[in-house]
């Protein structure tokens, strides 16, 4: 992974980096047809503080300027930017959560809490969240181990300048019992809509479980899986090394792109008209849409994304519908537009939005033939 | 639960035993433990503070549950029955004062308690050096609770010139 792969120099404020798509979603990284993208999660704590529950707002803005500090002085962090929870509006805040920068917990704002944001927005670490330290890193397509060598290094830097709880029997320290050992979770944003279709969904799904990694809906629960989108993750830390975890999710993600892979080829050779007519209707929704609902972003946008996969010719880049996901949230959306809004003329704005990142998408097509 | 000893008492005892690579959990009630010498001194301890704040609420009906839900952290004051409620402890100590209720959680959770986790960068001397710090700043506060102050002071000295030490360099591989 380069360090900065749009050559843009990094964010010198909160306006400068939400201006730029994700990078973690431009689609380019290995089996990005399928794999959305890749997120490392490493928890840690420091030592002589309370965690971050029990901890009081002193300490907790000590924990701040300690990291802060030790990111200063790492090269993992060169140029980055930290954000203070405090001095951001919740709009501001929503806007980092909906990004995947920021979780719910640290948006609320309420505590000292912060994040800090590498030059090119795929190595973060939020401070005072669960733990004191949640580093992150994103990554396009499926990367976990490109992904994983980020993180350790980074994890390194900062903890060269600040002391962990970490013991010998056990291994990281961590607010739930759940994340202590490595404190990592890898994981994997992954595409299935053929399999969804086929309905060999279910058995996908649980044959995962039986390995021993969680899998869910990255938008609903149950059979409701909007968009087709499951996050699939490690789900233990103890007894087991960091690339332990790693390469069991990259193993089993690559099992589970070669059955949607054969999905999608039995589809095409005993449906292709039907399948090509859905992804062309929810092109023409996307395009010439005048009022749209979240829901239907997200699933307009999984068929499109499932024919642009597929190679069927004419549709656009693949960052293109990755990126509505996020720009048509209702915080993207206010902020976009720089005023509250009923759900009826977010809709409509929204629609806006959608049309227009689709028509110069299509402008940029024309040019490039 | 009962004891796996006398199958009469209810058990209260829980630990894991590693016998060639074999791991088992052990269930036994404190007498039991007592006479075959299952405690060990830090065991001891903790049990003895939990029996003790258990017995001050209720003696009559003190059940274990009870009983190890008053276990409590030294360092941040979390009880465990406090963490039974919200499923995060309080600080790193807690592991240590909780070991013998979060090592069968975690068991459970994970399949296994044991370590493999990369040691963190800043290991070795500095990593002893800060435990030792901490341990000595919870002798302290012991001791200047007690207002054993000639002690006290005695220990924070050894914890000031541990501080004014240079930092030994941190090995990388």
């Amino acid at each position: 992974m380069s360090p900065d792969p749009g050559g843009l120099g990094p964010p010198r404020d909160f306006g400068e980096l939400v201006s730029r798509a994700s990078p973690w979603l431009s689609g380019d990284g290995p089996h990005g047809g399928m794999v959305l993208s890749t997120r490392i999660r490493l928890a840690r704590n420091l030592n002589n503080v309370p965690f971050t529950h029990r901890a009081r707002d002193e300490q907790l803005q000590g924990v701040v300027a300690n990291v802060a500090t030790a990111a200063r002085s790492s090269p993992s962090f060169d140029h980055s930017l930290l954000l203070q929870m405090s001095d951001m509006s919740p709009l501001e805040r929503q806007v980092l959560v909906e990004r995947h920068l920021v979780s719910h917990e640290l948006g609320d704002g309420t505590r000292p809490r912060g994040i800090v944001i590498a030059s090119d927005e795929r190595l973060s670490v939020m401070i005072n969240e669960e733990d004191h330290l949640r580093l992150q890193v994103m990554a396009p397509g499926l990367q976990p181990s490109e992904a994983w060598s980020v993180a350790d290094a980074a994890d390194d830097d900062l903890g060269q300048g600040l002391d962990y709880a970490f013991s010998d029997d056990i291994g990281y320290l961590t607010s739930c019992p759940t994340n202590a050992g490595t404190g990592l979770r890898a994981s994997v944003l992954v595409h299935l809509p053929a399999l969804v279709i086929l309905k060999d969904i279910h058995q996908v799904l649980k044959s995962v479980m039986q390995v021993g990694l969680n899998v869910r809906g990255l938008y609903g629960e149950h059979s409701d899986w909007m968009g087709n989108l499951f996050q699939v993750s490690n789900q233990t830390t103890l007894g087991v090394t960091e690339r332990d975890s790693i390469e069991s999710l990259d193993r089993v993600t690559r099992r589970i792109i070669e059955m949607e892979e054969k999905a999608r080829d039995r589809m095409l050779r005993d449906a292709r008209v039907q399948l090509e007519d859905k992804v062309w209707r929810g092109y023409g929704e996307l395009r010439y849409c005048r009022s749209i609902t979240s829901r239907e972003v997200i699933e307009r946008s999984s068929v499109v994304r499932m024919g642009i996969a597929l190679g069927l010719p004419g549709l656009c880049p693949i960052r293109v519908v990755n990126e509505l996901l996020i720009l048509t949230q209702p915080a993207h959306l206010q902020r976009a537009s720089g005023g509250e809004m009923t759900q009826a003329e977010r809709n409509v704005y929204r629609a806006g939005i959608v049309r227009e990142r689709l028509e110069a998408a299509e402008r940029d097509a024309g040019h490039a033939a | 639960m009962l004891c796996q000893i006398c199958g009469k008492t209810a058990a209260s005892v829980h630990f894991t035993e590693i016998h060639d690579n074999q791991m088992s959990e052990i269930h036994v009630c404190e007498r039991c433990a007592e006479e075959k010498g299952l405690h060990t001194p830090a065991r001891k301890h903790k049990f003895d503070i939990a029996d003790l704040l258990a017995g001050m609420v209720d003696s009559m009906t003190t059940t274990d549950d009870d009983r190890v839900g008053h276990v409590q952290c030294e360092r941040c004051g979390l009880l465990y029955s406090q963490f039974r409620e919200t499923g995060r402890v309080g600080c790193a100590e807690c592991y240590s004062a909780f070991k013998f209720q979060l090592r069968p959680l975690l068991r459970r959770i994970h399949g296994s308690v044991e370590c493999k986790a990369k040691r963190p960068a800043r290991d070795n001397g500095d990593v002893s050096r800060s435990r030792q710090i901490q341990r000595l700043h919870d002798e302290l506060q012991r001791l200047v609770e007690r207002e054993e102050f000639e002690r006290a002071a005695s220990v924070r000295d050894e914890i000031r010139r541990l501080q004014s030490e240079p930092p030994e360099p941190a090995e990388k591989e």
